[in-house]
């Protein structure tokens, strides 16, 4: 477990070095924020039906959205990883004293958080103080924020253990970028990256509710506007545990199964 | 020009090299714009209209946006990628060879898993001209053809501008992503829907309004005053062009090797 421990470390702070990378990024998602909030805000002007999601909850979680894209996006790749996989330095890995599993998924940890660390609060902060229109609003009470805070990490967990299922694949197909691509492009669709679930036609809702990807990016930020009660979200995070415990154990399996047929790749 | 045919013939050779990546990739380009056109869709789906433009002429809008980013992210990857030209001082040969460099960056990536994305937008153009309640005239289905090639241009544009940048900054700078995914972000729904500041800077600094809105008042027959103005405007768009391929030749007049 320690040296699971200093390898997320090194990695925090390997991620933290980026500053003025976080910064461009930080302007990006205002300006992509901005833009999704305006139109949505079109939408809502002159809509005829009561929409399922208040405009207010509905901007505070594109903020949320914006503010921890990397927590969320499958996208987030390790270039690192893959090149290890696919030049056969994976030799070097495998011989190392602890888990290949743990061993990276610490890694991919570690760089998420370093990601949002950078990114979040600064977001967070201005989004807070915005004008009336575009501001983010603040839980309504404290146990609401304490059980953002723990759907949102469990939804991490998540979200590492299904990267993980990406990177795995790559031993069989050798090629990251394609299914990196629609893994990404599927799986962000089906968390709400494009359009939240509550607005979905319910025939997809029913669709997107028995998928563990909702549980990674929706469900918190639902969690976080009021628009999940808390006796429903302490109804869902067992849900959450239960996928996590059932994505890392197929993980694990699977990497079981690769590693045992791994062709190291070149010298 | 012929030389540019050359430099194509070259790299789809060399990209059909690897052939599974090649259409994994062809095939995931398709997707990307597919989830994003479902979540237009569904939205559509629940409200009916947006600021009065219904789901087809959003589509055509969305249509052209993403035609247009499509082909000008093909051609001017060159551009795009242009900051790991520079850094590795890859430039300079390109300057000692009596051709223009504009062609020569031009030519030097082309990106044809592109396709995917510039195959689901022209469904969704056809789709979205087959059920639109317009009047075809000569006229019009020429303003379609400009705004496509208008908003070719001032892509391209961005993307020279941004790589100018990697000049003075070697690096490539992320921001740029404002204007050219953003710009798409934005540009796929009429501007009118934004607020005043939005729809102005992107009419008048990066005349996005010019592709997409002022030609689509025309085609859709809700212009005021004088319609040949409105036709004519995306070739206003495609002015923006030539400051771009100004400020690139002042850059290159400063260019400065990294060495190598």
């Amino acid at each position: 477990m320690k040296a699971y421990v200093s390898v997320f470390r090194l990695r925090l702070a390997n991620g933290m070095q980026y500053r003025s990378a976080a910064l461009a990024g930080i302007a990006t998602q205002f300006f992509w924020g901005f833009i999704i909030i305006m139109v949505f805000q079109a939408f809502y002007s002159q809509a005829l039906v009561h929409p399922p999601i208040s405009l207010p909850q509905l901007i505070t979680y594109v903020w949320l959205q914006q503010s921890f894209l990397s927590f969320i996006m499958l996208w987030f790749r390790d270039n690192e990883l893959f090149q290890l996989i696919t030049n056969g330095n994976i030799a070097y890995e495998l011989c190392r004293p602890s888990g290949i599993y743990g061993f990276w998924y610490a890694k991919l940890l570690a760089q998420r958080l370093a990601s949002a660390m950078l990114r979040c609060f600064p977001i967070l902060l201005v989004a807070v103080f915005l004008p009336e229109a575009y501001r983010l609003s603040m839980p309504v009470d404290l146990t609401t924020a304490a059980l953002f805070a723990v759907t949102l990490f469990l939804g991490l967990f998540i979200l590492v253990a299904i990267s993980m299922l990406i990177y795995i694949s790559t031993f069989v197909t050798m090629s990251a970028a394609g299914s990196l691509l629609m893994f990404g492009v599927i799986g962000e669709f089906l968390a709400g990256m494009v359009i939240p679930i509550p607005l979905m036609p319910s025939w997809l809702q029913s669709i997107v509710n028995v998928l563990p990807f909702r549980l990674t990016a929706d469900f918190p930020f639902r969690v976080y506007s009021g628009h999940i009660s808390k006796w429903e979200a302490l109804e869902l995070i067992p849900l959450q545990l239960v996928w996590l415990a059932a994505l890392i154990g197929i993980g694990k399996y699977a990497m079981g199964k690769a590693l045992r047929r791994v062709v190291v790749q070149g010298g | 020009m012929r030389l540019f045919g050359k430099y194509l013939l070259i790299l789809f050779k060399s990209q059909m090299q690897y052939r599974t990546s090649f259409w994994l990739l062809t095939f995931g380009q398709f997707f990307i714009p597919f989830s994003v056109f479902a979540g237009l869709y569904f939205m559509f789906e629940r409200f009916g209209q947006i600021k009065g433009w219904d789901f087809f002429e959003v589509a055509l809008c969305f249509g052209v946006i993403h035609m247009a980013f499509a082909i000008s992210e093909c051609m001017a990857r060159g551009f795009d990628m242009f900051s790991s030209l520079v850094a590795n001082g890859d430039f300079d040969r390109l300057l000692v060879r009596p051709r223009s460099t504009v062609l020569q960056v031009l030519g030097s990536k082309f990106e044809f898993t592109r396709f995917g994305r510039l195959l689901q937008s022209a469904l969704v153009l056809a789709w979205a001209i087959s059920q639109i309640h317009v009047e075809w005239t000569f006229l019009k289905a020429l303003t379609l053809l400009f705004m496509i090639v208008s908003g070719v241009f001032i892509f391209t544009g961005i993307f020279i501008l941004m790589a100018t940048m990697c000049f003075w900054t070697i690096q490539g700078l992320e921001v740029a992503n404002i204007f050219t995914d953003g710009g798409r972000e934005m540009a796929q729904y009429p501007l009118n829907i934004y607020q005043k500041w939005v729809a102005r800077f992107f009419t008048y600094v990066i005349p996005f309004g010019c592709v997409n809105y002022l030609p689509l008042l025309y085609l859709l027959g809700r212009t005021e005053g004088s319609s040949a103005l409105y036709a004519l405007t995306p070739l206003a768009g495609c002015i923006f062009i030539l400051p771009c391929l100004l400020i690139w030749r002042f850059g290159v007049r400063h260019y400065r090797s990294t060495g190598s």
